[in-house]
């Protein structure tokens, strides 16, 4: 009998927004639905799941579990597909699950697939699409074969169901062989910021070279304060040392698809667009009426930013508070 | 020492793309190829090891249709690499096969202390070979990797993660690394690497030699799409003030994602 699996991602102890509209779309297929839940809090965690219409939840609490170490993590998935028998595995397209699966994949001679945008079951069988050639067009996805299909899907594509705090289910811990592990994790750096990551972001406002300097970016973090958002960062800016890489959009950075994508100062190169174009609603504030961002925009405001961004501040923050 | 870097050959993000008249894939009569970008890092770094130990063999493997992916090696051994080995494979050859066919091509020509790849193709952004072809070698991996060093036959790696968190990775014994932005900065090929490199071995393979059958590909793409007609951008025009409550009006009522 088919069924699927959720792997779910968590943080603070609670699952990831990404977790939750897996969960959803999973119970939405008809099929039975379980939930991998790995690293210490694991099993009061899989009461969310259950909460989202898993019946059942593999777990390890393992302490061991508390930073991702490939291998280890590739172990205990293993054992969870092969007890669970699932033919398909859901899991949000991460960092942590985009390192993980592939692995996973090729152990279990599955066929796995990454950065999907569109999901949707009939009769049991998932139906997904996903960007080619950094989103010039889309493509549907055929899984060849009997084998484990492995979803890995963008988050803040799919609704997330109303929980039902009255269901539950059967919790059943994975444990691990002891291993001779080749990977060491020597160290997790915590970054700086609190804020959501881009990939995972509801809202972003990114600022390109028309910020002048490193120091007018806080502008765009007040900005962001008031709405909730993670700052994003065109290339030009990060090759002049104004933010860190890991704020870059684009084809040599991260692709987002947040609901809202406010663009600041930004040009709109192919490569940038490459990066942001899945965004739901694009908003682009310049001063060139003739910058290539206004094509892709829902929103244009011409404009100099410095007047601009201040002033819009001001605006959102008399309506969000 | 023996270092494999695995490359693919992408279209060119400027190229203007067509889909074939049944959707089934893009028209590639008309796309001028290149080296995935992320690969050209991976590239490099092999170099770098090569600076250091000059005894190292670099080798660059990669697999797709013949006539085109030959380029692409030709690229890296113009760039510095020792030699190349292509294994023909028809287009679109999904991730899990490639992945086989690269380990396989690996393992029958040496035993690798270091394999390198990009952390993805920017084609279809699968970012799943790099692993594939760890485990199908037995050895660890490391993805997403923006800083690297070696020291006693163990390497140290940097992977940035999300939140702009960082993880310290340490790998024993052979291993696969697949390159990030900021690794390095790759060289461009020198007029006297181009020149030696059409004299660089070149070994050349194919998918049955290496015991890969293409019937047994576990995804395909299909139906593929150009993105819907966007309606026209909405200009907020009037002065900075009315600008503002305007789009924010309109982020409220119109879009309603506030
Ligand atoms: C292989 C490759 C990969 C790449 N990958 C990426 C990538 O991942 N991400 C990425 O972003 N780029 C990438 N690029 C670079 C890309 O081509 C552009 O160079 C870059 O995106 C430009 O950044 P920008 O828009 O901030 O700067 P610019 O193009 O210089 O644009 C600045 C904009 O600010 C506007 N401006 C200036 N002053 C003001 C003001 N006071 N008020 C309002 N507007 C103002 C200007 O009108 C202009 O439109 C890549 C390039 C290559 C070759």
């Amino acid at each position: 009998m088919s069924n699927v699996i959720v792997f779910c991602e968590h943080q603070n102890g609670n699952l990831k927004k990404g977790a939750l509209e897996l969960l959803s779309a999973a119970r939405g297929s008809g099929l039975p639905v379980s939930a991998l839940v790995i690293g210490p809090g694991a099993n009061e965690l899989a009461k969310q799941a259950f909460q989202f219409g898993a019946t059942k939840a593999f777990t390890c609490e393992s302490k061991d579990f508390a930073a991702y170490n490939s291998e280890l993590y590739a172990s205990v998935v293993e054992r969870a597909i092969k007890n669970s028998g699932a033919s398909i595995l859901l899991a949000s397209s991460s960092m942590l699950a985009r390192d993980l699966f592939p692995r996973l994949a090729a152990r279990v001679g599955g066929g796995l697939v990454s950065d999907c945008t569109e999901l949707a079951f009939a009769g049991g069988a998932p139906r997904v699409r996903k960007p080619l050639y950094s989103g010039k067009c889309t493509a549907g996805v055929e899984f060849k074969g009997s084998g484990l299909k492995i979803i890995l899907m963008r988050p803040n594509q799919l609704p997330v169901a109303n929980p039902d705090s009255g269901k539950t289910g059967e919790i059943v811990p994975l444990d691990v062989a002891p291993m001779d592990l080749k990977t060491l994790v020597k160290e997790v750096v915590r970054g700086a910021s609190e804020k959501l990551d881009l990939t995972e972001a509801n809202i972003i406002v990114s600022g390109g070279r028309g910020l002048k300097e490193k120091e007018n970016f806080k502008l765009l973090e007040e900005l962001a304060d008031v709405l909730g958002a993670t700052v994003g960062a065109s290339r030009a800016v990060v090759d002049s040392g104004w933010v860190p890489h890991g704020m870059q959009v684009g084809q040599t950075g991260k692709t987002v698809a947040p609901t809202l994508y406010i663009a600041v100062g930004i040009s709109g190169a192919i490569q940038h667009l490459a990066g942001m174009t899945g965004s739901k609603v694009i908003v682009a504030i310049n001063k060139d009426p003739e910058a290539p961002i206004f094509q892709k925009a829902t929103y244009g405001i011409v404009g100099d930013l410095f007047e601009v961004v201040p002033v819009l501040t001001k605006e959102f923050r008399k309506v969000l508070q | 020492m023996k270092i494999y870097v695995c490359i693919k050959q992408v279209p060119d993000t400027e190229t203007k793309l067509r889909l074939k008249p049944d959707n089934s894939g893009i028209d590639d009569s008309a796309i001028k190829w290149i080296m995935n970008p992320y690969d050209e890092y991976a590239v490099e770094e092999a170099l770098k090891i090569k600076t250091e130990i000059p005894a190292a063999v670099v080798t660059i493997v990669s697999v797709g249709p013949k006539k085109r992916v030959v380029d692409a090696i030709r690229t890296g051994l113009a760039m510095g690499a020792d030699e190349g080995i292509v294994v023909d494979a028809p287009e679109h050859l999904d991730s899990y096969l490639t992945a086989k066919a690269l380990a396989a091509a690996i393992k029958g020509d040496g035993a690798p202390d270091l394999v390198l790849t990009g952390k993805l193709a920017i084609d279809d952004n699968n970012a799943y070979v790099s692993q594939g072809v760890a485990e199908f070698l037995g050895v660890p991996h490391a993805t997403v990797i923006s800083k690297m060093s070696r020291e006693d036959g163990r390497i140290t790696v940097e992977r940035e993660v999300e939140g702009g968190s960082r993880e310290i990775i340490q790998l024993n014994g052979p291993c696969l690394i697949a390159a990030n932005k900021g690794l390095n900065t790759p060289r461009y090929a020198s007029l006297p690497g181009i020149m030696k490199a059409k004299k660089k071995p070149l070994k050349e393979l194919d998918l049955a030699g290496l015991g890969i059958n293409p019937a047994e590909t576990r995804v395909a793409y299909k139906e593929l799409q150009l993105p819907a007609e966007k309606p026209p951008t909405k200009m907020i025009s009037g002065d900075v003030g009315q600008q503002s409550s305007e789009l924010v009006r309109l982020l409220r009522e119109d879009a309603k994602v506030l």
